[in-house]
């Protein structure tokens, strides 16, 4: 067998090459199982939809003014629910034989995570262009222009990405992927609903207002809003960016921690 | 570090490591000379992958040294991992790729490019008779093509060592000899192989070495020659046509032989060690037990006399069966 006898490469993949080829890896499972994205299509057709059809005349008085207010809300939070499944996949990967493999190679030990964080941007960006598309056949109407709504998706995709660590964390905390699946949602629904995703705060009583008004869904929403509205959205993209920052800051070290420190 | 050290692509002293109250593996010695096969052999739970996985740097020993080409496993981990390569007893194949994605991305992570990453992923499946299957999704590929492919991917860089953990388990003859010959062809390419298995004629087949383990410790090891004439040359097994005269046939063997008889769960069966030490001699007890127990008036249905079983083995080492249902039997 002179298969057996190749000349080997002078030295293993550095952290970028290796990353990059497990982002390609995220990919190709796309390609191949497709009905994994059964998820990242539902929530947000889901979503806008409903909260549309249902609220949207009870809340602004029409659906189509609603759609406009709501729009970049959906946008963000179907983005943001996609992100839980960073840690399902993560904690589903850590029980197979090939992640065995993966940790006894040469490599820089979290390219695998990393490597998944980046494919999933694809995830991201693919739920983001759902929900824009089937808010334009609804009626949406972005005043902020291409570029507006292209700064919006960028900024939404920045903070999912950030966020995705923390579920990360979680995946290498629990047992099972449904254990993360279940904890994300009940985590995720109080956070993004108690916000100015679905409406103005200054409805609430006073203490939920000031939650929602602190919550870093809204500063994205906001944000985002203003991008797509063509209004000048510096102060709270500044924030955006500012806890992205920080959750990549905690969740990135603990994640990469865990994971080393993984048996 | 010493002369004899480097000689060995493993040297462990003592490894150990539990699981909360369980000792998965219980003080391991284990010595292999670079250039070897090493057959670990045990049971299901008998501390083998675990073993493998202190080893390939996945789990850190409790307790005891593990050196790889006298590099420590706990405090010198990368430099491990530049030598070793991982088979591990559920395919270590990613199952959402192809046989060829899989090849190519271990050829990346490896360091080839692009390009030279594919060239090898192809040359590598045609060695490995996977060419046909190279579109398949790991998950649609046969036991045996799965193996292959996993060993394959082991490969792409000629490891120092290379642990195959239970690279037989579940596949029909034709692959597992498949396997075999891929085997033997790392090893005499200058690889060591270190593999566990359940099976004595596997490690018979292939190994150099074996060590036998049983609750997570060494309970002997040695070539094979070494390993079998300490359990006898060979062994026996007998089926009675009338399991009532089963307490009767053992006394039989017992008294004219030796002392390593053992009850099978099937209630007529018995099976039996042959003490003596060259096959001449152990062929002449097998046919006198026979006619023993034919003076008796003992029918038998069945008779073998062969290699002995792995749980033959473990009962003349230990005592015990390595089914525990049959130890209460």
């Amino acid at each position: 067998m002179t298969v057996l006898d190749a000349e080997a490469p002078a030295r293993p993949a550095g952290p970028v090459s290796a990353s990059l080829t497990y982002a390609r890896r995220s990919l190709l499972k796309i390609k191949h199982v497709p009905e994994q994205l059964g998820d990242v299509i539902g929530i947000p057709i889901l979503f806008t939809l409903l909260f549309t059809y249902l609220f949207g005349g009870a809340v602004s008085g029409s659906t189509h003014d609603y759609l406009q207010y709501l729009l970049p809300g959906t946008l963000a939070l179907a983005v943001v629910f996609v992100t839980i499944y960073s840690g399902v996949t993560l904690n589903r990967d850590l029980t197979t034989g090939a992640f065995d493999r993966f940790r006894s190679m040469p490599n820089w030990r979290p390219a695998p995570i990393v490597g998944a964080l980046i494919g999933d941007v694809g995830r991201y960006l693919l739920a983001a262009g759902l929900v824009l598309g089937l808010g334009f056949l609804m009626g949406y109407r972005a005043h902020g222009g291409v570029l507006g709504v292209l700064f919006a998706v960028g900024l939404v995709v920045l903070f999912a990405s950030a966020l995705s660590w923390a579920w990360t964390t979680l995946g290498l905390l629990l047992r099972t992927p449904t254990a993360v699946m279940n904890l994300g949602f009940v985590i995720l629904f109080p956070v993004t609903f108690v916000s100015n995703v679905f409406v103005a705060p200054d409805t609430m009583p006073g203490w939920l207002r000031n939650v929602a008004e602190a919550n870093p869904i809204s500063h994205l929403v906001t944000a985002a809003r203003d991008l797509m509205d063509g209004t000048p959205a510096g102060h709270q993209a500044i924030l955006v960016i500012g806890t992205a920052a920080v959750l990549i800051a905690v969740f990135a070290p603990l994640t990469t921690l865990l994971y080393q420190r993984r048996e | 570090m010493t002369t004899r050290n480097a000689d060995l692509a493993v040297r462990a002293r003592g490894l150990a490591k539990a699981f909360g109250e369980t000792r998965a593996v219980d003080g391991i010695d284990l010595d292999i000379p670079t250039g070897s096969i090493c057959a670990v052999l045990g049971p299901n739970g008998a501390g083998k992958t675990t073993t493998i996985r202190m080893l390939a740097t996945l789990l850190r020993p409790d307790a005891g040294t593990a050196l790889v080409f006298g590099h420590d496993v706990a405090h010198d981990a990368p430099a491990v991992r530049r030598r070793i390569s991982l088979t591990g007893q559920f395919a270590s194949v990613d199952e959402d790729l192809t046989a060829r994605e899989n090849l190519v991305m271990i050829g990346r992570l490896h360091g080839y490019s692009p390009a030279a990453a594919k060239t090898r992923a192809d040359d590598l499946l045609v060695g490995f008779e996977l060419d046909a299957a190279a579109g398949r999704l790991a998950t649609q590929l046969s036991g045996g093509m799965r193996r292959r492919l996993d060993i394959a991917a082991s490969i792409i860089v000629r490891p120092e060592l290379l642990f195959l953990d239970e690279p037989t388990t579940g596949l029909d003859p034709r692959s597992r000899s498949q396997v075999w010959d891929v085997v033997r062809h790392i090893v005499a390419n200058g690889t060591t192989v270190l593999l566990t298995t359940q099976y004595l004629d596997e490690a018979d087949q292939l190994a150099d070495r074996i060590a036998v383990i049983n609750h997570g410790r060494v309970i002997a090891s040695g070539t094979r020659e070494e390993l079998k004439s300490a359990v006898g040359a060979g062994g026996i097994r007998l089926r009675l046509a009338d399991p009532s005269q089963r307490d009767r046939a053992e006394a039989t063997l017992t008294a004219s032989l030796t002392p390593h008889v053992m009850k099978d769960g099937d209630p007529a069966a018995l099976r039996a060690q042959l003490p003596a030490e060259d096959l001449a001699a152990s062929t002449n007890l097998a046919v006198q037990v026979l006619n023993q127990l034919a003076q008796e008036g003992i029918a038998v249905t069945d008779f073998t006399y062969g290699q002995p079983s792995l749980d033959e083995v473990f009962f003349a080492l230990t005592g015990e069966s390595t089914d525990r249902s049959e130890v209460s039997v």
